[in-house]
């Protein structure tokens, strides 16, 4: 199974400034003081191993979207968690992958209906292409307004009638499984303004959880239980890790959002072997995002108790092979 | 818990121990309520002294954070002081240095308070 990030910014889309542009550029010329890159390859090679993933690359500016794809041989089915901005460019992939002559399903899985999880479907091509097929899954009733709604005047200038390809919508159940393309899927209600829903996702073997835009209250072991079965020997944990536990617990308690320090404490619990942060916070420049992931896979060496919880902090472009 | 407390000058210096985590939390603040309702304006301010506590998770900084809260409601003041490496990193990982008083030691605990009292 292999898991690719297309957005991974929580609440908003975020883009780089020509001032911290200009600040990579600085620290990286600065790192290069005395090294001798007088050729190509030692440049790359500088780029690539010495100045670290904050200078040399950026965390992304996407909100969240996630494809899941099984081990090959890859079939027209296709895996999509949440249709954010970052299905932009993932739709580009898909049609510079299988052209415009139709014939792809692709399975859609809403963590909820929120601006930053639908933003991306209007400008996803492969809805605009006949033969194609989209099934929108979902627990919330609302999920075919909010799309509808999403696309209608004065708010977009094509209507969702417009769209060429085939499009369903799918109301699932949470607690319910069901097989779809070839997966297991289980979805699980979240605490988030208006309900949202996380995702197990189960195929040869390996099993990855989508959880995103969903609060922790602390107080509630039945509830924590409830996470860490649903959690239970993932591969991978997606994590909404936006907020520091103070902050979640304090100034931003009842905002919908958890911490980092909280999701690797549910994945040692559920004995998970990767945690990924995801849904960043839109304040968080590449530096915090940095230290962030230090200071968790700290925060994760301190707390071990058993087999070591890989912590990964998720980028726009990220893929996972599990 | 049984939760060692002793009179030092103007304050009340409460020392808990052991891990502060899912199953020592809720003993902690049951522990601690008797001080927290006696904390208020013009009573003699809380500092809890964390030198015998080995670890805190998240329960146990909720505990916490569900102590601060109540006091700073009442007008008192609670603050922590003396915590271990470990208990430190903890703090500073979830940011609860930055929304809650933390002390070197007692000593250092008690002249904050006593000046500013
Ligand atoms: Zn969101
Ligand atoms: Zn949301």
């Amino acid at each position: 199974m292999k898991v690719r990030f297309w957005g991974t910014r929580g609440s908003i889309p975020v883009a780089l400034t020509a001032p911290q542009i200009r600040a990579k550029l600085i620290a990286a010329f600065t790192r290069a003081i005395g090294q001798r890159l007088d050729n190509a390859e030692r440049i790359t090679q500088f780029v690539d191993h010495e100045l670290g993933f904050d200078i040399a690359g950026t965390f992304g500016g996407h909100s969240s979207c996630v494809q899941i794809e099984a081990a090959p041989p890859h079939s027209a089915e296709h895996l999509i968690c949440d249709m954010g901005s970052g299905a932009r460019p993932l739709g580009q992939e898909m049609i510079s992958r299988f052209g415009v002559a139709g014939g792809q399903t692709y399975h859609v899985f809403m963590s909820h209906l929120h601006w930053d999880h639908i933003m991306g479907f209007p400008f996803f091509t492969p809805a605009y292409i006949p033969g194609n097929r989209i099934v929108i899954h979902g627990c919330h009733a609302e999920l075919e307004h909010a799309f509808r709604r999403q696309q209608a005047a004065p708010s977009f200038p094509v209507e969702f009638t417009q769209l060429a390809a085939n499009i369903e919508f799918d109301t699932l159940r949470a607690g319910e499984t069901r097989d779809i393309a070839g997966f297991r899927v289980t979805p699980k209600k979240q605490l988030h303004g208006g309900d949202s829903y996380g995702y197990r996702f189960e195929r040869d073997g390996k099993v990855v959880i989508y959880t995103t835009d969903s609060e922790h209250k602390l107080d509630n072991a039945e509830e924590r239980d409830g996470f860490a079965d649903f959690f239970r020997d993932a591969d991978m944990v997606i994590f909404d890790a936006m907020y520091s536990l103070a902050d979640a617990i304090s100034v931003k308690a009842d905002w919908g959002h958890s911490s980092n320090i909280v999701g690797v404490e549910l994945c040692q619990l559920a004995g998970a072997r990767r945690f990924c942060m995801f849904h960043h916070e839109p304040a968080s420049d590449d530096s915090a995002i940095a230290s962030l992931l230090v200071e968790t896979r700290r925060f994760e060496e301190i707390t071990r108790e058993g087999a070591p919880l890989e912590v990964l902090t998720a980028y726009d472009g990220l893929e996972v092979v599990l | 818990m049984e939760l060692q407390s002793r009179r030092a000058s103007t304050a009340i210096v409460i020392s808990p121990n052991g891990r502060l985590d899912q199953e020592h939390a809720d003993s902690f603040k049951q522990a601690l309520d008797p001080y927290l309702i006696e904390c208020k304006a013009g009573g003699a301010p809380l500092v809890l002294d964390f030198s015998a506590v080995s670890y805190i998770s998240s329960v146990g900084l909720r505990a916490l954070m569900l102590a601060a809260r109540q006091v700073k409601a009442q007008g008192g003041r609670i603050v922590v002081a003396a915590l271990t490496p470990i208990v430190r990193e903890v703090f500073e990982i979830s940011r609860f240095n930055l929304v809650f008083a933390v002390f070197a030691d007692v000593d250092a605990a008690l002249t904050s308070l006593a000046t500013q009292a």
